[in-house]
């Protein structure tokens, strides 16, 4: 069994650092449900990914599967290259799940330095709170600090054995603006510094400004995969293309049979006196409008929301 | 199933050191935890020193029953009912709320072995077993005439904390099996009719003759007698057989509790 200790040292010194994958990966519950449906995907070493998708769509099943909570059906989950059930596994990962209530009567220093104890090589007190924005209410009750608070205390839990590999479910729920922007930066830099995130999130603006790389799950499945520039593009009707799509928005004389004539417009929509185009091509399709209309105005060039993507990704796949 | 799960893979020193440790602070923590939780811990340990005082202290005043003081017998009745309450609410409900609040899945999501968890839940029911037993003694003591020698008191101390294991068993099965809204009710239609029919409450030969036929199937019942005899009573049965019952009793709910569990995760 020596072997499975050595691998994670091996796996990420040879090939593309792979932390953990899932590979065809379907769980069906006792009821009959199909949670996953052949799944597949893979975590880099030092990227933060996102995890999307309606609710039911699979995204609480899979992370349960990587944190070793549940085995799948058919199909292997490996997180640095053992199974995640693996002592050897969980204690390189840090996990912050939404927990109703901890226990309320141990103060937030002592909930730390429990959690400090499972791992032999934990993150240093004063880091955790630092990271975590704990100063101040270290010793406090749980059951005395605030939703945002307790939040907080919870992402400290998930930093206290300084893990390779953390998963955050909804870790800013419940944060004022301040505050997850704060935590944002927390997880920046901890991707910065070669850990690997998995988000779950329903703020799709949180998964825009933070991820390297979006996964939208539905019904089990993965519809699609890519950074946040590439889903919204895929999600803008332009049949799964790679180029980035920008819509722009003006004020012009020019008719929408011309504009759709253009280099790289996919479509052309009259919104009263202004008129969007979506582009996969935005430079070569601007140059071009605005040497033939001398009179355009208004002008705004803005990226699909992800919103939009992630709306007509999931909704009839 | 795809691979299969392996136990710790390299049990080195260090990691059995850690292990311990982290044993060792599971428990700390949960026995302050629970200390720190007023309504429980004064709940727990006020029950059972209330009915001793209204049942063993101020009625029946120097009256004797099985050849000791009544004060004296209705102390071992009262310190299995003290057991009792801390491990079913302790546990039965403490471990109910932890799985509703998801609180549960995150200790075991994390490197913590998943025993530490069920055993500082376990020790927190029997050092509220051996608090309990002292109070009652305490005020059996002072207010009873009771006389007890040290090593009476340390029988009963250690069959009051032996006792906290069945029931930390059925606290248990309770928890995994009634969902947490209802946990609250459902203890108390265990704990109460439980104590009082296995004679914990008034002993059985002043009850009906039908409970007295069912009392022996009640865990209760047996670690009662093995405390009345410890004092000095006469108690009916062997104390292998009353040994054996409530080693039985305890199978029987690890069983229940481990299936309980293991339907909950996969269906989880």
């Amino acid at each position: 069994m020596t072997a499975v200790i050595e691998m994670p040292e091996i796996a990420t010194a040879t090939n593309t650092e792979t932390v953990a994958s899932l590979i065809g990966v379907t769980k069906r519950y006792a009821n009959g449900v199909v949670a996953l449906d052949g799944l597949s995907f893979s975590l880099r070493r030092g990227e933060i990914v996102a995890l999307l998708g309606p609710n039911g769509a699979g995204k609480s099943t899979a992370v349960k599967l990587m944190m070793g909570l549940s085995s799948p059906t058919s199909g292997s989950v490996g997180i640095f290259g053992a199974d995640p059930r693996e002592t050897t596994a969980r204690l390189r990962t840090g996990v912050m799940l939404q927990v109703g209530r901890a226990p309320e009567m141990l103060r937030v220093r002592e909930h730390i330095n429990i959690f400090r104890g499972y791992y032999p090589n934990p993150m240093p007190y004063a880091e955790i709170v630092r990271a975590a924005g704990l100063e101040g209410i270290e010793n406090r009750f749980f059951g005395e600090i605030s939703g945002g608070q307790k939040q907080r205390t919870l992402f400290g839990l998930a930093l206290a054995g300084d893990p390779d590999l953390i998963f955050l479910d909804e870790p800013t729920v419940g944060l004022d603006i301040e505050a997850r922007r704060g935590m944002w930066t927390q997880i920046r830099s901890l991707a910065a510094r070669g850990k690997t995130v998995l988000l779950t999130t329903h703020y799709l603006e949180e998964a825009d400004a933070l991820a390297h790389r979006i996964i939208v799950l539905n019904k089990g499945k993965v519809v699609c995969e890519g950074t946040p520039a590439q889903v919204k593009s895929m999600g803008s009707g332009s049949s799964g293309t790679q180029q980035t799509l920008k819509i722009i928005r003006c004020a012009t004389t020019l008719t929408a049979q011309h504009l759709e004539a253009m280099p790289g417009v996919t479509h052309v929509e009259l919104l009263g006196t202004l008129t969007s185009i979506t582009s996969s091509q935005p430079e070569a399709t601007l140059r071009e409008m605005l040497a033939l209309d001398q009179q355009l105005h208004s002008l705004e060039v803005q990226s699909p929301l992800l919103e939009d993507a992630f709306l007509a990704l999931t909704k009839n796949s | 199933m795809s691979t299969a799960s392996i136990a710790l893979s390299n049990p080195s020193t260090s990691g059995f050191s850690r292990n311990l440790r982290i044993f060792a602070t599971e428990i700390r923590y949960e026995l302050l935890r629970a200390l720190r939780t007023r309504a429980f811990s004064l709940a727990t340990i006020g029950f059972p020193a209330m009915f001793y005082i209204l049942f063993g202290l101020l009625m029946n005043r120097g009256e004797s029953l099985n050849g000791v003081l009544v004060a004296k017998y209705l102390l071992g009745g009262y310190a299995v009912f003290g057991s009792l309450g801390a491990s079913i609410f302790g546990i039965g409900i403490g471990v109910s709320m932890d799985l509703s609040a998801g609180w549960l899945e995150l200790k075991r999501a994390s490197p913590m072995p998943p025993l530490a968890y069920v055993l500082s839940k376990c020790c927190m029911a029997i050092g509220f077993s051996v608090i309990i037993v002292s109070v009652l003694t305490l005020l059996g003591i002072s207010f009873g005439n009771v006389r007890l020698t040290l090593a009476e008191f340390g029988t009963i101390a250690g069959l009051a904390a032996a006792g906290a294991i069945p029931f930390s068993c059925l606290g248990l099965v309770l928890a995994f099996t009634v969902p947490p809204s209802s946990a609250g009710g459902i203890a108390n239609l265990v704990y109460l009719p439980m104590s009082f029919c296995s004679g914990l409450w008034v002993p059985l030969r002043f009850l009906p003759h039908a409970i007295q036929l069912i009392a022996p199937i009640m865990p209760t019942y047996h670690l009662a007698q093995l405390m009345y005899a410890s004092l000095g009573a006469t108690a009916p049965g062997t104390v292998l057989n009353h040994c054996l019952s409530l080693f039985g009793f305890t199978l029987i709910m690890i069983g229940i509790a481990w299936i309980a569990f293991r339907r909950r995760e996969q269906n989880s």
